[in-house]
């Protein structure tokens, strides 16, 4: 034998502190509600419309000095945020798309009289208008609503044998890390654009994959063991897949660890977004996916050992 | 190359092709399935060799396929644009044309009206004298103009007639127009001499321009976005421009402009009738001209156009004739003498660029509605390269890290495993190539959750495998078991993923949609050589007997 990190007999009594964990969930999840309706995403272009400049300078600058030089342009209120390497790279934001067809020509000859030739230039200019900015963001709802109703109904389906309310509970799981994950990206203020929203739908079938990789051995687990109580055949079901559990996740975590630090500023959202969403991917699959088809078991008095078919 | 049309079909058969070998792969004996995997392999490296070397010697092209992965704007730079097309005013201009003909039949028919023009809604207004012509009007209507409908009626007096197209005249404007537009900014962006451009209509009023690699992506916005309407007027010289300045133009006139030049653009008295419009125009080439001048744009009529010319020319010699583009005047020449043969010059002191675009826009046609970018993506080549830079360092650390954990925690079985993700890897990318889809920076993200997916797989077996040899099981019946108990949660996350993917294509745009290809692609290869490939390096390793005992 080699390696191992879990030792097989092992036996933590997940399902009996469930609910703490629900309790302290929900509680995160309500949290997460409020930020995302008080304080909000920091939406990127792509979703509120208006133009992104990205500038690369071969000498160090700030942000005053930029304002400064863009000042004869007359285009109003920029914010200007220090992007990857300080001081030589900075992102202008726009909050109204201006002058769509010379924007990026207008800054570098700004730049050029403000700072002599060469030192500063344009190397990414987005611009969304209105119209596509809102049909982005209907299609950004869109998709994320319709890939969780799609999963919630195959993992029903394929469960169906132990309980049809599996799909509700991967659903409530998914709910709950998508709320968890928009959280921290409420927090750190990251911005929220197409590329982060890849990362969040990534996150919504990875907390699928994680949830059914648990719910396929408590299926296995049920067929086996008809007259234990789905309780027990649930906690000893994760307990068996702790060790890929923890394995996989881990490492997953030191992928994508290694994309947050070296992946550059341009994929730093979603490869957070992705961090984040893995490792509360791993806490639902454990802690709330069983729980809700416990609950809801209890609720609609099926007996525990419903797995008779299986 | 856009992924959009061919990739749902070929994916179908992907996951059929996979699923089919699964079944049959685990069925055969394990040499015949190595040999099957070997060959897989080679011919994946044989197509993922374009992609990485590009000066390759003839006869490889001429025998062997090569598809070179496509790297998305993002990745190499250049311009992403989304154009919208303005179809309402197409229509209303449309409306406005049929107007003047209804001018026409009213008079050839002697119906005395008062006005006939577009409102603000874009209706077709026709006010006649009297309600004596009433009838007449309406069987007119009825009996030359079926496209068009009457919405609605007032009429104290004189009665007042709002006129409109049909639906279906409508649409077929707007298919007309969109099509027209489609076809005259390809052609201008032909002319730009930009490799690899795409041109493509999305969703019922948008166009997709990408322009990969652009230097210049202001003069490529300026050119896509002139509407090119040219037109001939007369500049009426028998009042004061500086008049009509301070009190308003006479009635009859308008005042237009020059273009923007250092002094100021010039300021032009012009009566409104257009004599003559730029859909005769057959060429147009630019003339190096002399010192003075500068540059010039020569433009050809064609027969109908030089007729309507030579009648212009020679009705007003002497005066100014306005050559009118986009309502910029861009010469008022007096005319010398009548002109035939269809032959018209036009001068402005351009730059030699200027009078190349213009002749551009002239020969590719005006665009039928004005058009309006209502999304733009530029990023410098200097930037992608950057950006290839940090996705592959990302990748190769993230992908080390995992390759040695995997070796060192199950020893023989994480060899084994390693081998299965290279060749997922191997595989992913050349089935990218052969798709010709496209690879942007979240499409590397994409790679990498793939990796990680794999690595579940094979941690999956793996971790069962132990189960089975713990509880005694011989190395053969542990493989089997490990596989076979693996699958089923292997197979549903896998299709879950899959699904994801696919609504993500289907929603998706741009970038997107890469990330959405490469995770969809990656289920199917990581299927294939974590589950597949290694179940037959174990089956005919202790079939062979070279295997008694498993380390994992």
């Amino acid at each position: 034998m080699s390696l191992q990190i879990i030792p097989p007999d092992i036996n933590i009594d997940f399902v009996g502190k469930r609910h703490f964990f629900v309790g302290l969930s929900t509680l995160i999840n309500l949290a997460a509600l409020i930020l995302l309706f008080t304080v909000g995403l920091n939406y990127g272009v792509d979703f509120s419309g208006g133009s992104l400049v990205q500038l690369d300078f071969t000498r160090a600058t700030n942000g005053d000095q930029i304002r400064h030089a863009l000042a004869p342009l007359g285009l109003g209120e920029i914010t200007v945020q220090d992007f990857g390497k300080t001081g030589f790279e900075y992102l202008l934001r726009f909050e109204k798309v201006r002058r769509i067809k010379s924007l990026g020509a207008d800054i570098d000859s700004a730049l050029a009289k403000a700072y002599g030739p060469n030192v500063g230039k344009v190397v990414r200019v987005e611009s969304v208008g209105a119209k596509v900015s809102k049909d982005l963001k209907r299609d950004a709802i869109g998709a994320v609503v319709i890939a969780t109703i799609f999963m919630g109904m195959f993992i029903a389906w394929q469960f169906r044998r132990v309980s049809w309310s599996f799909g509700t509970g991967a659903v409530i799981a998914l709910v709950h890390d998508v709320l968890v994950v928009t959280c921290a990206l409420v927090l750190s203020r990251l911005q929220f654009d197409l590329t982060t929203l890849a990362a969040l739908l990534t996150v919504i079938g990875y907390s699928v994959h994680d949830t059914i990789i648990v719910s396929d051995r408590i299926r296995e687990d049920a067929a086996k063991r008809r007259r234990e109580s789905l309780a027990s055949v649930m906690n000893r079901a994760i307990n068996e897949t702790l060790s890929r559990t923890i394995l996989t996740s881990g490492t997953a975590i030191v992928v994508l660890i290694a994309l947050l630090a070296l992946g550059g500023p341009i994929l730093r959202p979603s490869a957070f977004t992705l961090l984040v969403g893995f490792i509360t991917g791993t806490y639902s699959s454990i802690y709330i996916a069983g729980p809700v088809v416990l609950f809801w078991e209890s609720r609609v008095k099926v007996k525990p050992q419903s797995a008779r078919a299986a | 190359m856009e992924t959009g049309q061919s990739f749902a079909p070929i994916l179908i058969i992907l996951s059929i092709a996979v699923a089919v070998l699964y079944l049959h792969l685990t069925g055969g004996s394990g040499k015949t399935r190595l040999y099957l995997a070997a060959l897989l392999t080679g011919v994946a490296l044989l197509l993922l060799v374009p992609s990485f070397d590009s000066s390759l010697p003839q006869w490889w092209s001429d025998y062997l396929p090569t598809p070179r992965i496509q790297l998305g704007l993002d990745l190499q730079g250049g311009t992403h644009l989304l154009l919208g097309v303005k179809l309402d005013d197409a229509v209303k201009s449309q409306l406005s044309r049929r107007g003047d003909d209804l001018k026409t039949e009213l008079t050839q028919n002697k119906i005395p009206f008062d006005s006939i023009g577009l409102n603000s809604d874009g209706a077709l207004m026709v006010r006649l004298k009297s309600a004596d012509e009433r009838d007449a009007f309406l069987n007119l209507i009825q009996q030359s103009a079926p496209d068009l409908t009457i919405s609605s009626v007032s009429s104290p007096g004189a009665p007042t007639y709002a006129l409109n197209f049909k639906p279906e005249q409508i649409a077929e404007t707007k298919r007309n127009a969109m099509d027209q537009a489609v076809e005259t900014i390809r052609n201008r962006i032909d002319q730009l001499g930009v490799r690899e451009t795409t041109v493509m209509r999305e969703g019922s009023d948008e166009i997709l321009v990408q322009l990969p690699g652009i230097q210049d992506p202001e003069r490529a916005k300026e050119l896509i976005g002139k509407t090119a309407v040219l037109e001939f007027k007369l500049v009426d010289d028998s009042h004061s421009v500086a008049d009509a300045l301070k009190n308003g133009p006479p009635p009859g006139d308008e005042i237009l402009y020059g273009p923007p030049r250092p002094g100021g653009r010039t300021p032009y008295l012009v009566e409104k009738p257009t004599l003559m419009t730029g859909d005769t125009v057959t060429d147009a080439r630019v003339r190096p001209g002399g010192r003075l001048e500068g540059p010039y744009v020569t433009v050809d009529l064609n027969q109908r156009g030089a007729q309507i010319f030579d009648a212009i020319t020679g009705q007003n010699v002497g005066r100014r004739l306005a050559i009118i583009l986009d309502n910029t005047v861009y010469s008022a020449p007096v005319i010398k003498e009548r002109i035939p043969g269809g032959h018209v010059q036009i001068t402005g002191q351009f730059s030699f660029e200027e009078a190349h675009d213009l002749a551009i826009v002239l020969r590719s046609g005006s665009l039928p509605a004005p058009v309006e970018i209502e999304e733009e993506r530029t990023v410098g080549p200097s930037l992608g390269r950057d950006s290839i830079r940090q996705g592959e360092l990302s990748f190769v650390v993230g992908a080390a890290a995992v390759l040695i954990f995997m070796a060192v925690y199950y020893s023989g079985a994480g060899i084994l495993a390693d081998y299965g993700l290279t060749l997922n890897i191997l595989l992913l990318v050349c089935v990218m190539a052969a798709l010709q889809a496209t690879l942007t920076l979240p499409g590397i993200a994409g790679i990498v959750l793939t990796l990680g997916m794999s690595v579940d797989a094979n941690v999956l077996v793996n971790e069962r495998m132990r189960e089975e040899l713990r509880n005694g099981k011989t190395p053969r019946e542990a493989v089997k078991i490990g596989y076979e108990r693996a699958w089923s949660a292997i197979r549903d996350s896998n299709i879950s993923t899959f699904v994801a993917g696919l609504i993500l294509f289907q929603f998706g745009t741009g970038p997107v949609k890469g990330f959405a290809v490469t995770l969809c692609v990656g289920v199917l290869t990581g299927l294939f050589s974590c589950v597949v490939v290694t179940r037959a390096w174990y089956d005919y390793l202790i079939a062979s007997r070279k295997l008694k005992t498993i380390s994992v």
